[in-house]
């Protein structure tokens, strides 16, 4: 058993092998002893043979606890069908299948810990541990192979060869990085970025139902979850949706600050903006009616309706974007335009 | 006690089977294996005993229960984004449109018996997986058990663990419902925030616009091929490396840097790791039979403009969503006709960097330290203080990140506004790791006192006596040598002194060398020795 001291120790492999640096740990010359393996004391299945039986029938009984307790799950299978529609049943067969299982897989557990705790032979066992590095011998006989491989093949001498290999290696992956072009259509995202399917004389109509919206139905205070009319024609319906989503409000025209090349943008206090959040395109969806205050539930982004959406707090930068609407002959809400710029998150190429 | 040598050679093909059959199966497969030299060469290798050392266990047998229950789900799961009109047995979307990623997972939830029990346990394994990394590297760190010859364990150990929060991430988003679509809303304006090249990395990401229709097959094959193979074969490496290196033990009596005190692997250690595989494979069986996770069905197929408030993610992307959360307003630049989202880059870089450290800590301390010795002991936290302080603030950071991808929940459930909350928690990110760097400090430099005192003095036994002069005195019961020994035995180290060059110059960086290294060592309390002792500990 090793009685050697940690300090002792130390200063040993320190100089045994001089190439490993203690750094700045102090070698102490004066240290306590290891005392050694303190002496182990024996359990009680080891000395009485009556509790040995019984803690062997525990374990073989836990094993077949959990035989049973598999045959159970396969059973609960078969008489716990789901039947369509009903939830109960899908419930009934989770719970007694699970159960099943879990009590079939714990009872192996504990049975074979059981096991190995108390029946196993007992104690501590020591091993040595050498240095991870090879002996010197190995890493000399490693550095000759490097060696002869470099001498054999002339690596290091044929420059021509070697540089010209590197070059071959480093070009051959590009193909497989250019193929990667055809991850998305030929189409300009930029572009892509740059439109919705608002345009003049689009329709607002609610969200889900595309029911169109009248003016007259938006009272003061009340919240529209707004898409195009046209949604529904889209060739690729979440991609539209998820720039053209707005968010639609009347407020008192009293309440309503704007600015001077948007005051014909809302119609008699009816306002559109993108429910698209400006941070990283989250919904935001949330709205406070008596302050004007639209929320992004994802990082807390607030926007002010009153004041042409501008953020009041959290991460988001800009407002956002309005959607300048009017009125039909039939007294529906339409778009005058496309938004006048990108919706959503920022991007490189937006500014 | 046996040692395992001689134990070892015993243990030969020839010994290992009492019945006949299993040494003529043995036999035939030593024959055209040479298994033999491997069971020779690690059947008894010896392994310490620890709770501590059960967690990287857990992760394992989490992983063989998400494999497992994961190839069930393939084989019902169909990764399209096809619009289908909802036909199952769910009542409430009876004909609605949705993928065929959100109706096959409704299927497997509702129409296929263990269906719901196996996308449960999936879950639930996932999230006792990446706990039980997490907590296993806390537990390397604190005892320093990443020091040389284990290095590159920490570094592979640690790209297991963004591994498997890349497998949580990428089949998080494959039922393609409410919230996953939203978690992959907030990935494409992450990417686009990303100067340069953000706008293309999502088209093609994407296959196009968001949502697009191919992000769920793509995820597809990241989450159980791609990303699946390189997390077993790092996981591989990392047993590897961890075999080669053996285990460190913690120290004590009879414990050295030269040895290793435990069980051998047959029978002790295979038993009791066998057994404890499938008490965490029952356990995580138990909770998914009990406790719902993912109700997909209550957040309906993926919509880009419908949303809840005080969703939240799993638990192991809550840090990048609150580094999100905590940017101040206004972050984000145009400069030369170019949008700059520093309300996006800067949470990435500082997470970056975080990350980075982390991952570069070993390499860090070693030349702090300049200690190139091998490390098999593993530190007690108490006595490595500033180390222990390091963890301490880390995870005071990474806490602040994570409470603060909650901050909603916060607001709302102690009536809070989400400005106090929020304004709270930015002040914290920086506040908080200080202040934990600081208690933690101190409390281990007063525990090593402790310990100095204790093993000079003994323990307080409570009783009082009365010395003839009057004054109480209270008795102190003395530790014998076992006892002593695991409070003496640590190493001490001064700080690095700075030397000149060849040259006769101080390189910058050997001064600043010497200041982290004063700071890192300042303050140490030395072991007690036995000439202390003998002077009855009057230092
Ligand atoms: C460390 C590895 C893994 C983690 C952390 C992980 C995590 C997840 C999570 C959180 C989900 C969402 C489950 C839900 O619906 O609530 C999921 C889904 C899924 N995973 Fe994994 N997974 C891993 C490996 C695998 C592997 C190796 C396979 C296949 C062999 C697999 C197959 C699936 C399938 C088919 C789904 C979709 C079905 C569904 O969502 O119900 N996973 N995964
Ligand atoms: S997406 Fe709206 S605040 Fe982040």
């Amino acid at each position: 058993m090793a009685k050697k001291d940690g300090g002792s120790a130390e200063s040993e492999l320190a100089t045994k092998d001089g190439a490993v640096s203690a750094g700045t740990a102090v070698i102490a010359a004066e240290v306590f002893q290891n005392p050694g393996m303190p002496p182990h004391h024996p359990r009680a299945t080891d000395q009485d043979p009556k509790k040995e039986k019984a803690a062997a029938r525990r374990v073989g009984g836990l094993f077949l606890l959990s035989v049973a307790s598999s045959i159970f799950a396969i059973v609960a299978y078969v008489i716990f069908p789901i039947t369509p529609g009903n939830l109960s049943s899908v419930r009934l067969n989770n719970l007694f299948l699970g159960v099943g299982i879990s009590l079939a897989l714990l009872s192996i557990g504990i049975g074979a810990i059981y096991w190995a705790k108390n029946l196993m032979k007992d104690g501590e066992w020591t091993e040595p541990r050498h240095p991870t590095r090879g002996s010197e011998e190995t890493r000399a006989a490693a550095a000759e192979v490097f060696k002869l491989g470099n001498e054999e093949s002339g690596f290091g001498r044929r420059t021509l060869i070697r540089r010209s290999l590197i070059g071959a290696l480093v070009v051959a992956p590009l193909p497989a990085v250019v193929m990667l072009r055809d991850l998305a259509p030929a189409a300009d995202p930029v572009a892509l970025l740059n439109k919705t399917m608002w345009a003049k004389g689009v329709r607002l109509s609610r969200d889900p139902d595309g029911t169109p919206i009248k003016a007259s139905d938006v009272t003061i205070g009340s919240v529209f979850h707004v898409i195009p009319d046209n949604l529904g024609d889209a060739e690729s319906r979440l991609d539209e949706k998820a720039k053209a989503a707005v968010i639609l409000m009347r407020l008192d025209p009293q309440d309503l600050h704007v600015s001077e090349e948007r005051k014909d943008w809302n119609y008699q206090g009816i306002v559109a903006y993108s429910k698209i959040c400006t941070h990283v395109g989250c919904p935001v969806a949330l709205a406070e009616q008596h302050t004007h205050h639209l929320l992004c539930p994802c990082h807390q982004s607030q926007f002010d309706i009153s004041h042409e959406a501008k953020v009041i707090f959290g991460p988001a930068k800009r407002p956002l974007p309005q959607l300048p609407i009017t009125v039909d002959d039939e007294g529906y809400l339409i778009a005058q335009s496309d938004f006048t710029e990108p919706v959503g998150p920022s991007f490189w190429e937006r500014a | 006690m046996t040692t395992a040598e001689s134990t070892a050679t015993k243990s030969g093909v020839k010994a290992a089977g009492g019945s006949k059959f299993t040494s003529a199966a043995a036999s035939y497969l030593d024959e055209r294996t040479a298994i033999s030299g491997i069971t020779k060469e690690l059947g008894r290798k010896i392994f310490p005993d620890h709770w501590t050392f059960m967690l990287g266990e857990v992760a394992i047998y989490s992983l063989i229960a998400i494999l497992l229950s994961g190839t069930f789900l393939t084989l019902f799961f169909d990764p399209t984004m096809t619009e289908v009109h909802y036909d199952g047995s769910y009542v409430p979307f009876k004909g609605v449109e949705m993928s065929a990623a959100y109706s096959s997972t409704l299927n497997i939830s509702f129409d296929i018996r263990g269906g719901l029990l196996m996308r449960q346990v999936h879950h639930w394994a996932a999230l006792l997986f990446v706990a039980a990394i997490g907590l296993h590297m806390l537990r390397v760190f604190f005892n320093g058990a990443f020091r040389k010859p284990r290095e590159l364990n920490w570094v592979i150990g640690f790209v297991l663990f963004i591994l498997a929060m890349g497998e949580g991430f990428t089949g998080y988003s494959l039922p393609d419902d409410l919230l996953s679509g939203n978690g992959l809303r907030i990935i494409d304006g992450m990417v686009k925030g990303i100067p340069l090249v953000g706008t293309w990395v999502s088209y093609l990401l994407f296959g196009g616009e968001f949502p697009g229709g191919v992000i769920v097959p793509r995820l597809y094959s990241l989450h159980i091929l791609l990303l699946p193979a390189i997390l077993v074969a790092a996981l591989g490496l990392h047993l590897l490396l961890m075999v080669i290196n053996k285990h460190t033990q913690y120290g004590g009596p009879g414990r050295t840097n030269d040895n290793v005190v435990g069980v051998p692997v047959m029978p002790n250690f295979a038993a009791k790791a066998g057994g404890f595989f499938f008490v965490v494979f029952g356990v995580i069986v138990l909770i998914s039979t009990f406790f719902t996770i993912n109700p997909i069905w209550n957040y309906g197929p993926y919509d880009p403009a419908p949303i809840s408030a005080g969703t939240q993610p799993d638990w192991y992307i809550g840090f990048l969503d609150g580094a999100l959360r905590l940017v101040p307003p206004g972050w984000e630049v145009v400069l030369w006709n170019h949008t700059y989202s520093f309300n996006i880059l800067a949470p990435m870089i500082i997470i970056g960097i975080f990350i980075l450290l982390v991952l570069l800590y070993p390499f860090i301390e070693i030349w702090v330290t300049g200690d190139k010795r091998e490390h098999h002991i593993a530190d007690r936290p108490r006595n490595a203080p500033v180390r222990t302080a390091i963890g301490a603030a880390g995870v005071s950071f990474y806490a602040v990140l994570w409470a603060a991808g909650g901050s909603d929940v916060i607001a709302t459930h102690f009536h809070l506004t989400i400005e106090a909350v929020t304004h709270t928690l930015q002040a914290l990110l920086i506040l908080a790791p200080i202040i934990a760097f600081w208690i933690t400090k101190r409390v281990c430099i007063s525990l090593q006192k402790k310990d100095r005192e204790v093993a000079l003095h003994g323990y307080e036994s409570g009783r009082m006596v009365r010395l003839p002069g009057g004054q109480y005195h209270e008795v102190h019961q003395p530790l014998d040598d076992y006892e002593r020994w695991r409070l003496v035995d640590y190493h001490d180290y001064k700080p690095l002194m700075i030397r000149p060059g060849a040259d006769g110059k101080i390189k910058f960086s050997q001064r600043l060398r010497a200041v982290v290294s004063r700071w890192f060592f300042e303050d140490r309390i030395s072991p007690a020795t036995p000439k202390e002792l003998e002077q009855g500990g009057h230092h």
